[in-house]
């Protein structure tokens, strides 16, 4: 596995384990993330994101390796490390009985922050949130999306220098998620550090500089999204859908086109650096699918490789 | 707007690198702070509720059986009835309070809107939420206990100034039982265990605790069982102090017993609140 070094390693882990009496969440895992960096974990579910998150959040005790932030240990050092994080968890907890404003204040009392600090960032967050008009309003009536840019801001009220999100975008529709992610972005690019979950290709694909790609508790790749479809699969894929109960008996016909077929129940996938000479070549075949596609490989198809699963149903 | 740029920081705490610890007054405060707006929403409805059912207790029982009992047998050895009664429905409202205080809501924190799993994302710790909530049932409970001694004082439920020594016997009765009650929610999945505890232990206690009559009036085997509980104790301690007939041995003795369910229940909670959120 590619080790990354240096100095500005914010936040590294070796042999990271979570055991929920005899089960192990997650299994052994080595990564580092670099200060500025956005840094994924993509999987399944079940595979061990959020255990993984929240021992990185210094909430959930490690139970077998090592972890450092910031060079200091989660065991004896979690309040001080904490008081660095900010934390997006995977289910909201936000109070939704008070107004988008005082959950903004109340988190930031948490850290220590004198009531005027906290007014005046809360105006400065509840803007970058796009939540100004919403800021005293009682939280439980807002979107989906409202509701998780108001848990991103609030995450935000002690100026975090890792910023972890557990799948920020779950459950919302594509606009509020490309909301979102330019949030993100914006984030970013000031220089904070990201370390998200996601089982969304295209989110890690948006997002992440590097990722590890995670089952059963295991890491099972890791690169940057770019290095990773270029090692486990090929630039294009052709995917052929045909009129059967059963894609298996078609996967013959196209043995030798391309470099890999892959059997789905409800098509074919021919990896390939050229999709359209493929197609070309399955129609010179005499075979004639119901449709046939060509697009560029995502991350799905790497997951695919990996696992001989999809990662999400 | 400006909702383009990422917004920096000023002020100690928010500057990158190492940020000063926060002190124990600021991490119990930042609790008590939040637990203090969720009340200001709520503080209708409660200070209601609290304040009604002590006042039929003591229109029906202090008032009404009162007279009776006056005018039968002279009050309870030499007390009117009412001030017989008051001190210790005054203690027994705290119990209820310290109820009402320490279940649904600490579990919604728990397990619902999750609002202490914020708290621990934060620098502050599973003790510092104790402490935190702890105080503001303090809070609670000595606003519900005053209120209620006032009313009954415009109907003559006191006897003397001394009846001030109540309050703070009142709010380390709740205590009594909030903070066991604490260790106990915490290993709560649902409300089943609050029911029963509502209809198999609260009320009984209410009723055999010496609160409406003295429990030398119960059959002689149900009387340790008074001893056990914080109410009897409680009810005795408000009782003497009120009405100024106080034997001191008792009264220490009283009030150990109170300060031992809330010291015991302080390391109960601790491991269940630990038990519970740090997994
Ligand atoms: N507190 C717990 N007690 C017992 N088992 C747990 C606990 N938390 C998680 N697990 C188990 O550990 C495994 C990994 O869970 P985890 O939540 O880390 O997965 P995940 O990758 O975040 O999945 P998802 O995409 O569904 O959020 C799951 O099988 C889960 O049931
Ligand atoms: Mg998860």
């Amino acid at each position: 596995m590619a080790s990354v070094t240096g100095d500005d390693i914010l936040l590294s882990a070796t042999g990271l384990t979570k055991t929920f009496g005899d089960f192990r969440a997650v299994d052994g895992i080595d990564f580092a993330v670099r200060k500025g960096e956005a840094f994924g974990f993509l999987g399944p579910n079940g595979a061990g994101k959020s255990s993984t998150m929240r021992m990185v959040g210094c909430v959930s005790p490690v139970s077998g390796g090592e972890l450092r932030l910031f060079g200091l240990d989660p065991a004896t050092d979690g309040p001080a490390i904490r008081a660095r994080l900010g934390v997006v968890p995977q289910r909201d907890t936000l109070d939704e009985e008070l107004t988008v404003e005082e959950n903004l204040w109340i988190y930031g009392r948490y850290f220590g922050l004198s009531r005027r600090e906290v007014r005046s960032r809360a105006a400065e967050l509840l803007d970058f949130a796009q939540l100004t008009d919403r800021a005293g309003d009682r939280v439980e009536p807002l979107s989906g999306g409202m509701k998780r840019r108001l848990t991103i801001a609030r995450s935000l009220i002690n100026s975090p220098e890792i910023l972890l999100l557990d799948e920020p975008t779950t459950g919302l529709d594509p606009q509020a998620r490309h909301v979102l992610w330019d949030r993100l972005f914006r984030l970013k690019r000031s220089g904070v550090t990201l370390v998200l979950t996601t089982h969304y290709m295209d989110e890690a694909e948006q997002l992440c500089d590097r990722l590890v790609v995670m089952d059963h508790g295991k890491i099972v790749a890791e690169g940057s999204p770019r290095q990773l479809i270029e090692e486990y699969s090929t630039r294009e894929v052709l995917e052929l859908r045909f009129d059967a109960e059963d894609h298996k008996d078609f996967a013959e016909q196209v043995t030798g086109i391309g470099k890999r077929v892959e059997v789905l129940p409800d098509r074919l996938l021919v990896y390939t650096d050229d999709g359209d000479e493929a197609a070309a070549v399955v129609h010179s075949r005499g075979i004639a699918p119901l449709s046939s596609l060509v697009r560029r490989a995502t991350l799905e198809d790497v997951f695919l490789h990996l696992t001989g699963r999809t990662l999400v149903d | 707007m400006s909702a383009t740029t990422v917004p920096t920081l000023s002020g100690d705490r928010a500057h990158h690198g190492v940020r000063q610890p926060l002190s124990t007054s600021e991490r119990w405060g930042a609790v008590f702070e939040y637990l203090l707006v969720v009340y200001k929403r709520t503080w209708r409805g409660s200070i209601i509720g609290r304040f009604l059912s002590p006042l039929f207790f003591l229109l029906s029982m202090g008032v009404g059986l009162g007279s009776l009992v006056d005018d039968r047998a002279g009050g309870v050895d030499g007390v009117p009835y009412l001030q017989f009664v008051v001190p210790a429905i005054v203690a027994t409202q705290a119990m209820w309070v310290a109820m009402g205080e320490s279940t649904y809501q600490v579990l919604g924190y728990i397990k619902w809107n999750m609002g202490y799993h914020a708290m621990l994302a934060t620098p502050l710790g599973v003790r510092d939420i104790l402490i935190g909530h702890l105080l503001s049932i303090v809070g609670h409970l000595t606003v519900a206990t005053a209120i209620f001694m006032g009313v009954a004082a415009l109907f003559g439920g006191f006897s003397s100034w001394w009846a001030l020594l109540s309050l703070p016997v009142a709010v380390l009765t709740g205590m009594a039982f909030t903070v066991p009650l604490f260790a106990f929610t915490a290993r709560q999945e649902g409300d089943n265990g609050f029911n029963i505890l509502f209809r198999w232990v609260m009320t009984p206690l209410m009723l055999f605790s010496g609160t409406f009559f003295p429990i030398t009036q119960l059959p002689v085997w149900m009387q340790p069982v008074a001893w056990a509980t914080p109410l009897w104790h409680g009810v005795e301690s408000s009782r003497m102090v009120a009405t100024g007939d106080v034997r001191w041995g008792w009264l220490a003795l009283h009030l150990l017993v109170l300060v031992a369910f809330v010291v015991v229940g302080w390391l109960l909670a601790v491991r269940s609140f630990s038990r519970r959120l740090v997994t």
